[in-house]
C-alpha cells in the first residue's frame, strides 16, 4: 500500500519526538483511503504517552476514544497510530508487533537513532496462522497540496 | 434495533449483547479491544451481560501501544 503524509505532519511529530526524547512519542493518524489505493494520511494527532519511558507507549483509551470522535467529526478515518523509537531503527520491535492487532491499521514509527537523520516508516502487520507478519509500506512525505 | 457502530449506522437485532456484537462485526482479536457504549467504557468481564440498547453508539478500539525492543 502506498500512503502519503504532509511534510507539515511529519516536522511537527518529529519535533514532538525530539521534544519528550528519551521517552517514546505517540499518537493517532487519520485521513481516508482514496479509490487509486493510496491511504492519505490528513490528521495526525499527538496524543500522551502514559508510560513516559524511553521502552514502552501506551495511548490512555479515553484519549483514545476522544480521538476517535474528532476523526469521525472531522469526516475522516482513523487510520492507524504513529510513535517514535529514541534508540532504536524505525522498524517494529517484537513488543509492536504483540500489540499490532488491527490488520486494517497502518503503523508508522519514527527512529531518531541517528541524530540529525529521522527516518519514519510505515508497516502493515497481520496476523497469519497465529504468527505476525509484518509488510512495509510505501510511504511518501510530501508537500502540502 | 438502530445503532451506531464505529460510525456507521446499522441495523441489529433486539437485546444483543456486546459479546454478540463483537462476534456479529467479526472484531480481530477481541481480547485487545476496548469498547466504549455512548463514551462510556464497558469492562471486558461485563461483555456478555451487557445488553446494548436502540440509538447506542459503540466504538470499538484497539489497544493502542508497543516498545522499543
Amino acid at each position: 500500500m502506498k500512503i502519503t503524509i504532509n511534510k507539515s505532519d511529519f516536522d511537527r511529530i518529529y519535533e514532538h519526538a525530539l521534544s519528550v526524547r528519551p521517552e517514546e512519542a505517540c499518537g493517532l493518524i487519520a485521513g481516508v483511503d482514496n479509490e487509486d489505493g493510496v491511504r492519505e494520511i490528513r490528521k495526525v494527532y499527538i496524543l500522551t504517552n502514559i508510560d513516559h519511558t524511553n521502552e514502552h507507549f501506551t495511548i490512555d483509551p479515553k484519549d483514545q476514544l476522544a480521538t476517535i470522535k474528532d476523526i469521525r467529526a472531522n469526516g475522516l478515518k482513523p487510520l492507524g497510530n504513529w510513535h517514535s523509537h529514541p534508540e532504536s531503527p524505525s522498524r517494529p520491535s517484537e513488543e509492536d508487533k504483540r500489540l499490532a492487532n488491527d490488520s486494517n491499521a497502518s503503523y508508522l514509527i519514527l527512529s531518531l537513532q541517528e541524530e540529525g537523520n529521522p527516518v519514519l516508516n510505515a508497516f502493515h502487520v497481520e496476523s497469519v496462522d497465529g504468527e505476525k507478519t509484518v509488510r512495509k509500506e510505501e510511504l511518501i512525505i510530501q508537500e502540502e497540496k | 434495533m438502530k445503532i451506531t457502530v464505529a460510525g456507521e449506522k446499522k441495523e441489529v437485532a433486539d437485546g444483543i449483547t456486546v459479546a454478540a456484537l463483537i462476534e456479529q462485526e467479526n472484531v480481530e482479536t477481541p481480547q485487545y479491544v476496548t469498547v466504549s457504549i455512548n463514551e462510556e467504557f464497558v469492562e471486558s468481564g461485563a461483555f456478555a451481560d451487557t445488553v446494548i440498547k436502540e440509538g447506542d453508539e459503540i466504538e470499538f478500539l484497539y489497544f493502542m501501544g508497543g516498545g522499543a525492543f
